[in-house]
């Protein structure tokens, strides 16, 4: 088998305080190992503070991972210096969650296309120009949008400047970080669907973040949930929705309102909030919510290992399926 | 049989946007009896908001007004005030009193510079007239009753210590604190993640099967509506283009709109099933019309797949598909 495209191995984030903060450190992310590979889509889920939007950064270097190591088409990228980490970053480009802070107010959505190829050097004029048209044609836009200015269109078509403008550098991974989340439900599943019939046909590989479990069934192939900076479980899509065998996932899964009102579900309600990651609970983080803890669960961290059927879970109960 | 709590008709809110009227929500007609939940639901610009804002009279005052029709509330005391054109003084007095109010973001509707405590006493002291040490005692109780744990502490802190799904918390105990005949819950948990949702959800049932309050719950999702309504509302562009019973609605929708959106929302499980097929998520063509431009007869036409002349000569009455459930489509027959 070929080498993974992308390899994440025991990523950890710790957020230290700084001169003006006080307080302890915050644990993003903690030994984070996944991989993914050619063509692939990977999804990221969970909660607020679960540690997404971080990984998805620091896969870009966006932020400096603490510690850990993140192959990209077999570099690491982590040891990079600026100028090699840029030519790589060519090839990574980075979608954003809400389309009406991502696109620049003052400028065209011709120079918000290109401002990408003009740093990395990238064309002539009427080259960059072309390309931008191309991504703009990419995403069912009209190629007249070139000169107009971001206020002139609607949040789904704003979206779709924002993907377009991940296009013009033709990159070979994307992060989509809650793409369709500012979004509302008739435009979401136009964007999820462009956003699949790109993947497909420029044979992209992505991370797709995202806090809804539906979203990221349709798209990926492969689901990571998190919880306070760790990895739960690790399924195919279709597995983790069929068979889900960490009891958060379960959990998750199970608070997602159902639209059939006839099936009012025997719903399993979490009790309390997300502990805070500058103090989380030792041994499993999820132990303090989980309705099946046991006291070992205190005592060690999961490790992350296979279940019988493929998928990888990090939860010391096996009897609970 | 009791008056209904909430009775609205033919409600028209205009904005005066560069020097021309246009209306945000018309010919809307609403009822919530007690101790029902009523959802009101639509997209982004369909009006949802605009009408709870009419209610509570918080129109933007130098553009927004109410320019037709009536909203009456069955009061505490068992009398109805009609709300519109009511003075400034006498609407305060409804607000926070007999109507209690959750909006979406908690941290913008907690102040931040005083206690929980205090926030949630204030109104009981203003429109109940109990003194400090009364309100200060209700307060506590009213954070014990939303499952704040350790309410005594809790009281005494600021909105910046409490996790979003505490202060939400907090803001309901707010919003019941004077004991309200109608709840208004303008996306109360869009901003929450869903586990905590999920303990929302179900305070505001427990809470309501307690206090018999009826509830207008607005929210741009399906989902939540089918787990908290008895009855829904939807708005397209400014009028309501479905309302019926949940149970009717949500399993034979008879407004193309209302379809289109069930359509679109992914389902779990389901997503599998089209990727293996190949076939794309099922979407609504198009983008919600702006309201200043929008089209002569049936606003949805130009996304909707059935429409025929006549739904672009003239805007489609209401037409009951069964005795509870209303849509304004020539075409629900058909559906």
């Amino acid at each position: 088998m070929d080498a993974p495209f992308l390899s994440v191995r025991n990523l950890t984030k710790h957020f230290s305080p700084t001169a003006f903060s006080r307080g302890p450190i915050v644990r993003a992310l903690d030994d984070i190992s996944f991989d993914i590979a050619r063509g692939q889509v990977v999804g990221l889920v969970g909660e607020s503070g679960s540690g997404k939007t971080t990984i998805g950064r620091s896969v870009l270097r966006l932020i400096e991972p603490t510690s850990g190591e993140i192959r990209f088409d077999g570099v690491d990228i982590t040891k990079l210096s600026a100028g090699p980490l840029a030519r790589q970053r060519r090839k990574m480009q980075y979608i954003f969650q809400d389309p009406f802070a991502s696109l620049s107010p003052r400028m065209t959505i011709g120079q918000i296309l290109t401002e990408g190829l003009d740093i990395q050097g990238i064309g002539n004029r009427p080259e960059r120009r072309a390309r931008a048209e191309k991504a703009l044609a990419a995403v069912e836009l009209p190629v007249d949008a070139y000169d107009r200015y971001a206020h002139e269109f609607s949040g789904g078509q704003r979206q779709r400047i924002g993907i377009a403008r991940a296009l013009t550098l033709e990159p070979e991974f994307i992060v989509a970080d809650e793409p369709v989340s500012a979004l509302d439900v008739s435009i979401q599943a136009q964007i999820i669907n462009l956003l699949r019939d790109l993947q497909i046909r420029l044979g992209l590989t992505m991370l797709f973040i995202s806090h809804d479990l539906a979203v990221v069934e349709y798209i990926c192939d492969t689901v990571i949930v998190l919880y306070l900076g760790r990895i739960m479980e690790v399924a195919p899509a279709a597995a983790l929705y069929a068979r889900p065998q960490h009891p958060y996932t379960r959990a998750l899964l199970s608070a997602i309102p159902s639209l059939d009102p006839l099936a009012k579900q025997t719903r399993q309600v979490l009790k309390g909030d997300i502990p805070s990651p500058a103090n989380p609970p030792t041994g499993c983080v999820f132990r303090t919510r989980c309705p099946v803890a046991l006291d070992a669960c205190a005592g060690i961290v999961p490790p992350l290992r296979a279940t019988s059927d493929g998928h990888l879970k990090a939860c010391i109960r096996d009897d609970i399926a | 049989m009791d008056a209904p709590i909430l009775s609205i008709s033919g409600l028209r809110a205009v904005f005066r946007i560069a020097g021309r009227d246009i209306a945000a929500v018309q010919d809307v007609d609403l009822t919530i009896g007690s101790g029902e939940t009523v959802a009101l639901v639509g997209e982004s610009g369909s009006g949802k908001s605009v009408t709870s804002l009419s209610i509570i009279g918080l129109l933007p005052k130098k553009i927004g007004h109410i320019a037709d029709g009536s909203i009456a509330l069955r009061r505490r005391d068992g009398t109805v005030t009609e709300l519109t054109g009511l003075d400034p003084e006498s609407l305060r007095k409804v607000r926070g009193n007999d109507i209690g109010m959750v909006f979406q973001e908690p941290m913008t509707s907690l102040n931040p510079v005083y206690t929980i405590g205090e926030q949630i006493a204030e109104p009981i002291r203003i429109h109940l007239g109990k003194s400090h040490r009364d309100a200060a005692a209700d307060a506590v109780r009213l954070l014990a009753q939303v499952g704040i744990p350790d309410p005594d502490r809790r009281a005494r802190q600021y909105p910046h210590e409490l996790s979003g799904g505490m202060r939400q918390r907090a803001t309901i105990a707010m919003a019941l604190s004077c004991d309200p005949t109608l709840l208004i819950a303008d996306e109360p948990t869009t901003a929450l993640d869903v586990t905590i949702q999920a303990q929302i959800l179900d305070l505001l049932a427990e809470l309501q099967a307690q206090r018999g309050m009826g509830i207008l719950f607005v929210t741009h999702n399906l989902g939540v509506v089918a787990e908290i309504a008895d009855r829904v509302a939807v708005m397209y562009a400014g009028r309501i283009v479905e309302s019926g019973p949940v149970s009717e609605v949500f399993t034979r929708p008879r407004h193309p709109y209302t379809a289109g959106l069930m359509r679109s929302v992914p389902r779990l499980g389901q997503a599998t099933t089209l990727k293996a097929a190949g076939t794309p998520l099922p979407t609504i063509a198009g983008n919600v019309p702006s309201l200043a431009l929008l089209p002569k007869g049936c606003s949805f036409a130009p996304r909707c797949a059935l429409a025929i002349d006549a739904c672009r000569a003239a805007v489609p009455p209401l037409f009951a598909a069964t005795s509870t459930q209303k849509s304004r489509c020539l075409r629900w027959e058909d559906l």
